[in-house]
């Protein structure tokens, strides 16, 4: 079997490198690729939406219908991973652990008792814990605003420099998950309730397609910013820069919500209660 | 020949890379290695899109403030398209691959095995 693999990967790797002949060479500027439509979205992208970074222009205006689809499918493998590994059943462990702050003492406690102690002095704790570290819990509570702050950052200057919504939702669900991490997920939860990050996955997606829609509503084709500028009292060339900065903060929220909404599932395996 | 080589061997890294990605999907026993298989992959094929926007001496694709709405000379700008192609790529692979690792869990779960054989072993006995 595995030789049999060998062989036809090899086959394949053969086959590909006698079609590299006829590619272009490395950096050629007349490749056909970049001969065909990208001339003219490197001519017209600060005319036509005064975005100078033609990533960002191309991705949420030329190209807004891929975009759009492509958040959706990042929506629904978050479902996809709700529906298969969430369980909403009281987990067949029997019993949590506690641990008594002051003295290190840790107790267990059956979870037929219902009640949940509700002391100060006693923190829940996960089945395998380790003690803390204090460099890191202090260094990951110091950090993560910061890098909230760079991943707002990076969604709203993705006009102007290498960034957008993508991007800065990937960094900011990544504080989420550094705090959960180092912590523990109960910790994480506590800031981003399941339900919210639900909400805020499906949200996402609502405001690009939202955008979409009014500007259908306005008279336009679908994701057509022009249609923007009597709401927002702008000419039809800011009203496009504008509706692709609603459109990324859409997408930014959707990838923050899902990868949350996926880490929380895969750690936890769908129980939310233990995490990594 | 020697001109072929030096101007085309990065597409040759990207084979590479595709090979031992197919590889691992195909022979690899365990699920787990054959997700990373999946995902060496997909690097390989997101390297080739963006190697194949690259300009020689060109900067990435953002407009220099100074251009004003003057004409912009499009060989001093790489190509964007690969970019906003790969962009929306990496982010949807990072999705299938929790998508992924949501089904390996379940596939746990259930056979208590990753190995390939043996689920397969617990499949027919199942049956």
């Amino acid at each position: 079997m595995k030789k049999l693999a060998l062989i036809i990967v090899i086959l394949t790797g053969i086959l590909l490198m006698y079609a590299t002949v006829d590619f272009p060479p490395w950096g050629d500027p007349n490749s056909p690729a970049s001969r065909h439509v990208s001339p003219r979205y490197i001519k017209k992208s600060v005319e036509e939406t005064g975005v100078p970074n033609i990533v960002t222009a191309v991705l949420a205006d030329y190209r807004g219908y891929d975009t759009m689809f492509e958040t959706t499918v990042i929506f629904g493998a978050g479902v996809v991973c709700f529906f298969l590994l969430r369980v909403f059943k009281r987990s067949p462990r029997k019993e949590s652990l506690y641990r008594h702050l002051l003295t290190g003492l840790v107790i267990r406690v059956r979870e037929d008792m219902q009640e949940e102690p509700d002391l100060e002095e006693f923190e829940r704790i996960d089945t395998l814990w380790t003690p803390y570290d204090l460099i890191l819990k202090t260094v990951c509570r110091i950090m993560i605003p910061f890098i909230q702050l760079f991943a707002l950052y990076v969604i709203a200057h993705g006009h102007h420099s290498p960034g957008g919504g993508f991007q800065g939702g990937v960094i900011l669900g990544a504080s989420f998950i550094l705090l959960a991490i180092s912590h523990d997920l109960r910790t994480m939860l506590r800031r981003m309730k399941e339900k919210l990050h639900t909400v805020l996955c499906a949200v996402g997606v609502m405001i690009y397609a939202g955008v979409g829609a009014v500007c259908v509503l306005l008279g336009f084709n679908f994701l057509d910013y022009k249609a923007l500028s009597p709401l927002l009292h702008t000419t039809a060339v800011m009203a496009r820069s504008y509706g692709i900065f609603i459109v990324e903060v859409g997408v930014g929220i959707a990838v923050m919500a899902t990868m949350i909404w996926i880490y929380n599932n895969l750690s936890s395996e769908g129980r939310y209660d233990e995490g990594l | 020949m020697f001109e072929y080589i030096i101007t085309k061997y990065n597409y040759w890294i990207y084979i590479t890379l595709m090979m031992i990605g197919l590889y691992a999907m195909i022979s690899k026993n365990n699920l787990v290695k054959k997700i990373i298989g999946m995902n060496i992959f997909q690097t390989a094929i997101i390297l080739f899109y963006i190697s194949i926007g690259a300009k020689r001496g060109a900067t990435i694709p953002i407009i220099e403030h100074s251009h004003g709405h003057g004409i912009i000379d499009i060989t001093r700008y790489i190509n964007p398209l690969p970019h906003v192609l790969m962009l929306t790529a990496i982010v949807v692979s990072v999705a299938t691959l929790g998508v992924a690792l949501a089904l390996a869990i379940k596939v746990y779960k259930r056979y208590n095995t990753l190995e390939e054989d043996e689920i397969i072993k617990k499949i027919r006995e199942d049956e």
